[in-house]
């Protein structure tokens, strides 16, 4: 009874903490569309999908996050065999080095692909920009890495003897691919297909950047709708029928994920295969790796050398500008005050924010494991255990721009008037960074041994004494990488932050679109170079976080 | 016909495989018997073509397999524990072989129906590896390599992950299978009784190189050296005077050093030796003595089932003469 009496102790501030800022939000930003006028109608649910624009957007969302789920795989399976499986020279630090795309501020990844593909950029004859092309190279920019950390651990700890025992059947390398390497592999692909998918389809930032208002995925369309972008009214109802729309999408797409993901045989032989000099018949998949890193290393490049060109010579002017406050439509120079506050402030905003947000994910966090990870004593407390999970992973399937809006409409009323708290928006950052904490500890909390708590305890250990002894050694490690993630999710948050942010505090990525929306070069180089200080800013920590080397991190 | 020429397979700056000479004809079964880190599984992978020869050449009826990969060596590979593909089921482990060489879906069903009869699992074919035992599995495993209607069967210590019992009868049902089958097959193990149960030829590695070659029965009745002995089975190696007095009891020509097989001297008769029983352990099939024989020193003997005699008690020893090897010194390659 004390047993459970505990574990209900640490349950309760999660879950208080999720029903107030998540499903009080969410659920009054549907609410608002559900029940327009104080009565229940999902006629004008209905009649909002049933438009053509709508229509529209959801097969762009579809076929965008198709292409680029399929792009980023096909580009990854290579780079992960080369870069996990291969003995080569400064394979370490590509690895480390991949990290970094993945948690890039999608506004960074959208000013990062304009860049290269805009009238003045390296591909500029293509005439890509303002296209869907370009939309789905951002998305396969920063996803391509999550196939690579996924399918790549997993492929490292593959036995290599199954592969060995097929070879000496008869069968060629080719074969031995499609026969036994790839059927090995086939939950860690799909695991990372599913994961891709998501992100694509509730991608938003690089979809507003690269789309504007022409193209719109389901994500952006929520934006527009509740910003009035597109008719010059808020649109609840129609914002609520697409956030549904999505909701139950994403539901419907992790269930066919766990479905694909199933084997007949879901025991993975654990065996880390040393690393193999590369042979005759890995030419092709080096040679394809080589163009994947060159693929992801240009957008970077060229938005580090526009940030650092000004009408064709080398300056440093964009990043001089980063101490004023952005060039007014009207008025000449700097100062202009386009934003209210010095670009370096914002960028001071962000930290702080950030270290807010990581404490906050961390601790919630840390307590969601905990909790589903002790051993369960009846079937009951399995399933309710099992339910709790899946409610903290709610947050990765809900989109950011729906959980913002609903901060927006439900948390301004006393007894819950926050929206002019400094708590706010590391709150909302927090929540959105929580999945992925919970995914770095809990398997690292899994792997624990029941019975070293019980030996802990049979030598004379408290619970605390055990606590000490046998988890804290293993989870230190894991708490600093999820910290890490924390600190770069939250650095590069901008759907739900770009709707409560006080304009008196505004974030990094905040202060960079605002600078892209503005006319003017020098708003435009501001914005690159605030780009590049962010991303250098998210690479430094994540880079930290490598080094820790635990294992796999990204496989979520 | 498999040769073996000058191998040698090296990790770095340790060779795990020095300079190895084998030959197999064909139909003919060997046994590679060796202690663990003898270089045995190592020089298996290189003869597989997995693993890259630091010198010499594997060859096959006078061809050099250095530029021949794995898979077009015909040489099935059986592993210790049998890596079956456990996403297949076990109609589709031993049918993989039949499908990569495109043969027809009726004809394969039917060929891997008769392999696992041949192993004695016939309606085994839509179980999944993971339900079977361990015996099973490595039936699974050895029909797969037969359906590859291999050159050369090639054999990772193929019982060693089965409990005693099971050993023993898969490895009598391993040698009828392979005779049958007319496969040529070389075995490497550390368990001298799974060399002897399954091939007919045998060598003995040590420390990368091959201390001994012969038929099995040339091996088990003339090691080559003491080590050698004492790893076949033989319980001691006696040298100088006390090989001389056992020698003399067994009434062969003296000679500088015997191994002695623990049943090479039975207690509880009349013979030539006299002796003091020092510990006494009772098996359900014979006495084990351990005895501090007149002339020799400590040895180990029998006794017959039921007779206990105690410690300090005085016994006389008969020597078998046909359970002595005779080991000349400088004999060793």
């Amino acid at each position: 009874m004390r047993r459970v009496a505990g574990l209900l102790a640490l349950a309760a501030v999660p879950t208080g903490v999720l029903a107030v800022f998540f499903l009080l939000p969410v659920s009054g930003m549907l609410q608002r569309g559900v029940w327009p006028d104080g009565s229940f109608d999902l006629g004008g649910i209905a009649e909002v999908l049933g438009q053509e624009r709508t229509r529209k957007v959801v097969w762009f969302t579809v076929w965008t996050s198709t292409v680029s789920t399929v792009a980023s795989v096909a580009m990854g399976l290579p780079a992960a065999y080369v870069l996990h499986r291969l003995a080569l020279p400064l394979r370490g630090v590509v690895r480390a080095a991949l990290l970094v795309p993945f948690v890039l501020p999608t506004v960074v990844v959208g000013i990062a692909i304009r860049q290269l593909v805009g009238p003045s950029g390296p591909l500029g004859f293509l005439g890509l920009d303002g296209t869907p092309a370009a939309i789905v190279m951002g998305l396969v920019f920063f996803n391509v890495a999550v196939v690579i950390r996924t399918v790549g651990t997993a492929w490292e700890a593959l036995d290599r003897r199954p592969a060995e025992a097929a070879s000496a059947l008869g069968a060629s390398p080719l074969q031995v691919l499609r026969t036994v390497t790839l059927p090995a592999l086939r939950p860690a692909i799909v695991s990372a297909a599913a994961v891709v998918f998501l992100f694509c389809a509730t991608g938003f930032g690089v979809v507003l950047m690269l789309g504007g208002t022409r193209y719109s995925s389901v994500e952006t369309e929520i934006y527009l709708l509740t910003t009035g972008a597109i008719t010059g009214s808020v649109e609840y109802q129609a914002a609520a029928a697409l956030s549904l729309l999505q909701i139950a999408a994403v539901v419907v797409m992790l269930l066919i994920a766990a479905r694909l993901r199933a084997v007949p045989d879901p025991t993975v032989r654990r065996l880390r295969a040393p690393a193999a000099r590369p042979r005759a018949h890995d030419v092709p998949a080096l040679v394809a790796t080589g163009v994947v890193l060159l693929a992801i290393a240009a957008p970077i490049l060229t938005l580090l050398a526009g940030s650092l060109r000004q009408d064709g010579h080398w300056t440093l002017t964009y990043y001089r500008a980063l101490q004023g406050s952005g060039q007014d439509a009207g008025a000449s120079g700097m100062g202009g005050g386009l934003l209210r506050v010095p670009v370096s402030e914002a960028l001071g905003n962000s930290l702080r924010i950030a270290v807010d947000a990581t404490w906050m994910a961390l601790l919630l966090g840390l307590l969601v494991s905990i909790v589903v990870t002790r051993r369960a004593h009846s079937r009951t407390e399995a399933s309710v255990r099992n339910a709790f999970d899946g409610l903290f992973m709610l947050p990765l399937g809900v989109s950011a721009v729906t959980l913002g809006f609903g901060f927006l409409i439900t948390l301004d009323d006393p007894p819950l008037d926050l929206r002019s708290s400094p708590l706010l928006v590391p709150i909302a950052q927090a929540l959105v960074a929580l999945p992925l904490v919970v995914r770095v500890l809990v398997p690292v909390l899994q792997s624990i041994d029941d019975r070293q708590r019980q030996a802990a305890a049979s030598l004379g250990a408290g619970p605390l004494r055990s606590l000490m002894t046998v988890e804290v050694p293993v989870l230190w490690r894991p708490l600093l990488a999820a910290a890490g993630f924390a600190f770069a999710v939250s650095l590069g948050e901008f759907g739900a932050t770009s709707f409560i942010v006080r304009a008196q505090v505004p974030t990094l990525p905040v202060v960079i679109y605002r600078l892209i929306g503005s006319p003017g070069t020098l708003n435009y180089g501001t914005a690159m170079a605030a780009s590049v200080v962010l991303a250098a800013a998210t690479a430094l920590v994540v880079l930290a976080v490598e080094r820790l080397r635990v294992p796999g991190v990204g496989v979520l | 016909m498999l040769s073996i020429e000058g191998v040698t397979v090296s990790f770095g700056a340790q060779r795990a495989v020095d300079d190895v000479d084998l030959r197999l004809d064909d139909g003919h079964v060997l046994a590679v018997l060796g202690p663990s880190g003898s270089g045995k599984s190592s020089l298996l992978r290189a003869v597989a073509g997995l693993e890259p020869l630091r010198a010499g050449r594997v060859s096959w009826d006078g061809h050099d397999l250095a530029g021949t990969p794995t898979h077009q060596r015909g040489f099935a590979l059986m592993f210790q524990d049998g890596q079956l593909f456990d996403h297949l089921t076990v109609a589709g482990n031993v049918g993989y072989a039949l499908r990569l060489r495109g043969l027809g879906r009726a004809a394969a069903r039917s060929r891997v129906g008769e392999l696992l009869e041949l192993v004695g699992l016939a309606g085994y074919g839509d179980r999944l590896p993971r339900t079977l035992s361990g015996g099973e599995r490595q039936r699974v495993a050895l029909a797969r390599s037969l359906a590859a209607e291999p050159r050369l069967l090639l054999l990772d210590e193929p019982l060693s992950a089965l409990d005693a019992e099971l050993r023993v009868r898969l490895a009598a049902d391993l040698r009828q299978i392979l005779r049958e089958s007319g496969t040529t097959a070389l075995l490497v193990t550390h368990d001298q009784e799974e060399a002897f149960a399954v091939a007919d030829r045998l060598a003995v590695m040590r420390a990368g190189a091959v201390v001994q070659q012969g038929t099995t029965e040339e091996v088990w009745a003339a090691p080559v050296d003491a080590a050698t002995a004492l790893f076949l089975g033989y319980s001691r190696v006696l040298t100088g005077a006390a090989a001389a007095v056992v020698l003399a009891a067994a009434g062969l020509p003296p000679a500088d050093a015997v191994a002695v097989r623990r049943s090479a001297l039975t207690a509880g008769g009349s013979g030539g030796l006299l002796a003091s029983v020092v510990a006494v352990r009772a098996t359900p099939d014979e006495v084990r003595l351990v005895v501090d024989v007149d002339g020799v020193g400590e040895a180990d003997a029998v006794g017959a089932p039921g007779w206990l005699p105690a410690p300090g008690d005085a016994v006389e020893l008969r020597v078998d003469a046909a359970r002595l090897a005779v080991l000349t010194p400088g004999a060793s390659p």
